[in-house]
């Protein structure tokens, strides 16, 4: 005998089965085109090392990025309540919504040579547009949303018994962010820098609009990819792979720990 | 000992408007049905509700008023919910030193009060579980050691044993008993029991108002508010232990509590629903049977409330009609001793 929970209407099965089959075909067909006798050779040449090694160093220090400014807007979303704070969460969102593209030349209206900062950051000597701090600030910009979102969703789901009670121990804010409100949501803060940093290693558009694509200094893994597309498509399609092995696994163990809690 | 607790509530919006003052190492219970003002006082109280026309103050130092505001964490008043709330990320010994270290007591003496205070409360084993791991009863032993490891001048208790079973709760009741003895507290409570046994004063709020206010066992014996008097109406005779009875006016067999020793002061308490009426003593010679003179009937819900003195019976309609049951009638008051619970004072 089954139980009766309530089931899914069975008409829904087959646009549910067509919508896993346009996520998963794709990935199968890319995996068919890998020319694996040549596999090795193409994701260890010179230009794709450099290119996997800027992006696992960006994305992470984009996700670090992510931590230090969400967390505390997470809480300010979540926590507290004044004129505009509706706006100002649609605000954050954004970047979810524009194309990255558009991102990238916002970022360069602000941060370049003759963008709205580009004038005092050339000033204190920095130099920013087409360096690796932009591919790390595109991405941040890009990924941002993720964290906060997931962060926040998770703070209200929380809520503030547990904070309430921490005050009346005599506990001062600060310590029952560290001590309480943090651990309580970690699950949250984990998947939502898991989220960030998958974003950030994938993101295209924006960096290449606004850091270029410098071997080496701005030319990360998507860039080496549809650079290689033009010159060697079986290249491509090996880095591809190696990206979304990449993905993969930073998903899996995530995961893992999180059912280890 | 920080002095008296007074507060003034005027909060507009939920129509509530009282004024209390509360001794050091007084117990109070607020009684009243939902709705009648009680979590707003605690919550002005702690701190968790802010509002401009309330005043709090404790000793000479003034917590809420027009123009001081001392956030819920610098006011030194404990939190005692009806959900133990305790982290549940922390060990049951870190929940307890969690107070302590928030004052900035070090970690090595923050651990010895937490012990200290478990074993208080008889948890000493629990120390390296998880919150996950406790039952309702063993959380919120974990849950009143927490708080008074924080040395709060006052302790708030919102329905403490209101998420219990009923067969965690004289254990529990028995432990706050000893606790809360020369500490000044606030009990929300909807359970006559936890008034009589906790606290030295009761407080009857109806509809944002106080409606009645005095010692417990007058309160509770001849409640004068209507409220008081639904949930009350206990009978309550009090005497002296003597060979397992209580002596006083009557001699009352039950159950008794808290290791009485004869000579003890105690108090025996029935509700009138466990009274049965008899118009002569019934065979088997039960224990606790007493002769009265009927001094006035009254109607109650839909039964009928025989008053006999100070003891007071909750019989049928039919009951009443069959018995002839009038002013001055002479019948006979019989109580099961297992419905008697007997009390040290």
């Amino acid at each position: 005998m089954r139980t009766g929970e309530p089931s899914v209407p069975r008409w829904a099965w087959v646009p549910a089965a067509a919508g896993g089959l346009l996520v998963l075909l794709p990935l199968v067909a890319l995996l068919a085109k890998v020319p694996w006798s040549d596999f090795g050779g193409l994701v260890t040449s010179e230009s794709a090392r450099v290119a996997l090694w800027l992006s696992l160093r960006t994305a992470a220090a984009s996700t670090l990025l992510c931590l230090l400014l969400g967390t505390p807007m997470a809480l300010v979303l979540a926590r507290s309540s004044f004129r505009g704070l509706g706006l100002l969460r649609a605000g954050v969102l954004v970047p979810l919504v524009l194309p990255p593209v558009v991102g990238g030349i916002a970022l360069l209206a602000t941060f370049g040579r003759r963008g709205l900062m580009g004038h005092a950051l050339e000033v204190a000597g920095v130099q920013v547009a087409f360096s690796t701090i932009a591919v790390v600030l595109a991405q941040t910009f890009v990924a941002l949303p993720f964290l906060v979102t997931s962060l926040e969703g998770a703070l209200r789901t929380a809520g503030r018994r547990y904070e309430s009670v921490a005050a009346s121990l005599g506990a001062r804010p600060t310590r029952v962010l560290f001590r309480v409100t943090l651990p309580l949501v970690l699950p949250g803060l984990v998947s939502g820098a898991v989220l960030a940093f998958a974003r950030a290693l994938g993101e295209f558009g924006a960096t290449i609009t606004f850091a270029g694509s410098l071997q080496g200094v701005t030319r990360t893994l998507p860039l080496e990819i549809y650079l290689q597309r033009e010159v060697d498509p079986d290249a491509a399609v090996a880095l591809s792979v190696l990206l979304m092995a990449v993905a993969v696994v930073i998903i899996v163990v995530a995961r893992r720990d999180r059912s280890a809690w | 000992m920080s002095g008296a607790l007074q507060v003034e509530l005027d909060v507009a919006d939920r129509d509530v408007r009282l004024a209390l003052r509360i001794e050091p190492g007084e117990t109070v219970a607020l009684l009243g049905p939902n709705g009648a003002g009680k979590s707003t006082l605690l919550g002005v109280v702690a701190g968790a509700l802010r509002d401009g026309a309330s005043r709090v103050a404790l000793g000479d130092r003034s917590l809420a008023d027009g123009t001081t505001w001392v956030a819920p964490y610098d006011r030194g008043i404990g939190l005692l919910a009806q959900d133990a709330l305790l982290f549940p990320h922390l060990s049951v010994a870190a929940n307890v030193a969690f107070g302590p270290q928030a004052h900035g007591v070090r970690r090595a003496e923050a651990r010895r009060l937490a012990e200290a205070w478990l074993e208080r409360v008889g948890c000493t084993d629990l120390r390296r579980r998880k919150p996950g791991q406790l039952s309702g009863g063993q959380a919120q032993r974990v849950a009143i050691a927490r708080a008074l490891a924080a040395d709060p001048a006052v302790l708030l208790l919102d329905e403490p044993m209101a998420a219990l079973d009923v067969d965690a709760r004289p254990a529990l009741r028995q432990l706050l008993r000893e606790v809360l003895r020369d500490r000044t507290a606030v009990i929300a409570t909807h359970d006559v029991l936890d008034a009589l046994l906790l606290a030295d004063r009761v407080v009857v709020l109806e509809g944002g108002r106080v409606v009645e206010d005095g010692p417990t066992t007058e309160v509770l014996a001849r409640p004068r508010s209507a409220f008081a008097a639904r949930v009350a109406g206990l009978n309550l005779v009090a005497g002296q232990w003597a060979s397992g009875v209580l002596v006083g006016e009557r001699s009352v067999s039950g159950s008794a509590h808290d290791g009485l020793v004869d000579g003890d002061d105690a108090v025996a308490a029935f509700r009138p629903s466990a009274v049965s009426v008899y118009a002569e003593a019934p065979a088997g010679s039960p224990r606790n049977a007493w002769p009265v003179t009927v001094t006035a009937i009254e109607p109650s819900a839909d039964q009928i409330r025989v008053l006999a003195g100070r003891l007071s019976a909750l019989v049928t309609p039919q009951a009443a009609a069959e018995l002839r049951l009038a002013p001055g009638s002479e019948v006979v008051f019989v109580v099961k001793a297992n419905e008697v619970e007997i009390y040290p004072r």
